[in-house]
């Protein structure tokens, strides 16, 4: 199962909004099979997740984490749609 | 009979059930599958646990420091760290604090959708701190349990839209639309700071922060176990060489060199915290989805009150300069506590990076880099003096050595603390009701202007 993980510096706010719109999301783009979830920079390793989403101001911090996808801002939901559209089609999913 | 009685009421006076119970209902209100529910309320039991034991893991690393600072200063050290005063504060109040956090997401609704007030306050952790405290404030002014959840489920609501208000002229001029609100305990000195930087604004002539270029390599500041252990070290290891060596190793390390004490001691702290962020997370991953998709339902127009991070990406560089801003102004409001010999706040360090940088953001879309530097000073000054005035409203929590840190605990607890002193009981159900009362008195008031406007505006017309 494909794995989203949407991160940031407490895994409390931000990144649980960011994990309720990916859902949101998918469930709009009719993509079934991705698991989505959200924590903090300090507890994610690299491999925990296919993709990571974050905002743009800890990217750095999130550097060394696997394909990271940065939002421009985080509560655009149609840059997060495309975002998500093509991080599924890396991932092997085919999006309609 | 009476056997029975007290099995339930050992059952349900359990926060940890409290809180399960509430994901049960939040899980089944969306209608999850039968196996979602159960693990989603095994995992709250679990989680809000969790958040018990590093609690405990806080307060052993704390209590050392209190010692530690009353030995060598001969005052009393308190850390504004919300999370280690909240864990606290579960221990003796967790359920009414559930059930307050609980009741106040319904007035939430409620206001939302029959008020002007459309705000739905999503940052679950920090609503859940703030009933916390009003938890631990109406207990204090001496109510009853069912009157400390009434009271403080109607409190909770009303802070719940009108923090997010304060906040939201400042907020349209950072996002430029009026979809989006900030709901985080910082509200009230983040207004401070825009309010800060309009006044000191001039002409208008200091540019935006984001015409500087900063050195990369701070990204670590992100990181909270890391910039909890790394600033609670230094703290430690000032307060320890003032305690003195001998000190600690014969009365609290049991022989172990200070030094290594102390830094274990710091990064204890900051465990205890990532044990207790942890369990929050668990807690409200199953709570807040069910609150946000049904004020969706019943609430037109709702702006969703998000978390500071929000602002964050619309201005890097004010973060950082926020940061630093608010920072300066802890320093300085601990400065002047050592000059008046009161209980000394120390800056907590994630407190003034969070609501600093949101300041900073908010000071900048409205003064430039002027209003990002003055705003974030002015909010970090307020976080410094209100929890040192917010200490006696807390009864015996305020002994501790950890207390509430952002603005709005100040603001809000110390207008319940001041009614009760004023009028105790009686005074604090007044001062509740009439909020009440305001919202809905505002609600109308703009409503008839808004007609009045638009009845207005055919005459305003040029006649054809």
């Amino acid at each position: 199962m494909t794995k989203f993980l949407a991160v940031c510096s407490t895994g409390l706010g931000s990144s649980f909004m960011v994990h309720m719109n990916i859902e949101k999301v998918l469930k709009e783009l009719e993509i079934d099979g991705i698991e989505v979830d959200h924590t903090d920079l300090g507890s994610v390793a690299p491999s925990q997740a296919d993709a990571v989403f974050v905002g743009r101001d800890i990217a750095e911090a999130a550097s060394h984490l696997d394909d990271v996808v940065v939002l421009t801002s985080i509560i655009d939901l149609g840059e997060l749609r495309e975002k998500v559209r093509s991080a599924a089609e890396r991932h092997g999913h085919t999006t309609s | 009979m009476d056997a029975v009685l007290d099995v339930f009421l050992d059952i349900f006076t359990q926060p940890a059930v409290i809180v399960a119970l509430i994901a049960l209902i939040g899980l089944s209100a969306q209608s999850k599958s039968f196996s979602d529910v159960l693990k989603g309320t095994v995992r709250t039991l679990v989680g809000f646990l969790v958040l018990a034991a590093g609690a405990g893991v806080v307060v052993g690393a704390l209590n050392p420091f209190g010692e530690m600072f009353q030995t060598a200063f001969d005052v009393q050290g308190v850390v504004p760290n919300n999370e280690a005063i909240v864990a606290q504060a579960l221990l003796e109040y967790g359920s009414t604090a559930a059930l307050i956090f609980f009741f106040g997401m319904i007035v939430n609704i409620v206001l939302a959708a029959t008020t002007r007030f459309k705000y739905i306050y999503l940052s679950g952790h920090v609503a859940f701190y703030i009933a916390a405290m009003f938890a631990v404030i109406l207990s204090v002014a001496g109510f009853d349990t069912w009157a400390v959840i009434l009271w403080g489920s109607i409190a909770q609501g009303i802070y719940m839209v009108v923090s997010p208000a304060l906040v939201q002229p400042f907020m349209r001029q950072v996002t430029g639309t009026d979809d989006v609100a900030l709901g985080h305990t910082g509200g009230a000195g983040i207004a401070l700071s825009g309010w800060v930087a309009r006044l000191t604004r001039g002409k208008g002539t200091s540019k935006s922060t984001e015409d500087i270029t900063f050195p990369k390599g701070l990204g670590f500041l992100r990181d909270t176990t890391v910039i909890v252990a790394l600033s609670m070290a230094i703290i430690y290891v000032i307060v320890g060489v003032f305690a003195g060596a001998g000190y600690i190793e014969s009365e609290l390390s049991a022989g172990q060199n200070f030094i290594v004490y102390l830094l274990l001691q710091a990064a204890t702290f900051s465990a205890g915290v990532f044990i207790i962020l942890a369990g929050v997370r668990v807690v409200l991953a199953e709570i807040v989805p069910a609150f946000k998709g049904i004020s969706e339902k019943l609430v037109k127009n709702a702006k969703p009150a998000l978390d500071v991070p929000i602002v964050f990406t619309f201005a890097p560089n004010a973060v950082l300069i926020g940061f630093i801003a608010s920072f300066v102004g802890g320093i300085v409001g601990m400065l002047g506590m050592v000059a008046l010999g009161t209980a000394i706040i120390i800056p907590g360090v994630v407190a003034h990076f969070m609501t600093g940088a949101a300041s900073g953001v908010i000071g900048n879309a409205v003064g430039g880099r002027r209003g990002a530097v003055l705003g974030a000073f002015a909010n970090g000054v307020a976080i410094t003096f209100l929890p040192l005035f917010l200490l006696p409203v807390l009864g015996d929590m305020g002994l501790s050595n950890a207390t509430f840190s952002d603005a709005d605990y100040g603001v809000f607890g110390l207008a319940l603390g001041g009614l009760s002193s004023a009028g105790g009981q009686v005074a604090i159900i007044v001062g509740i009701l009439a909020s009440l009362v305001a919202l809905f008195v505002i609600t109308v008031v703009m409503r008839l202007r808004d007609n009045r406007r638009i009845a207005a505006q055919p005459v305003e017309e040029p006649a054809v």
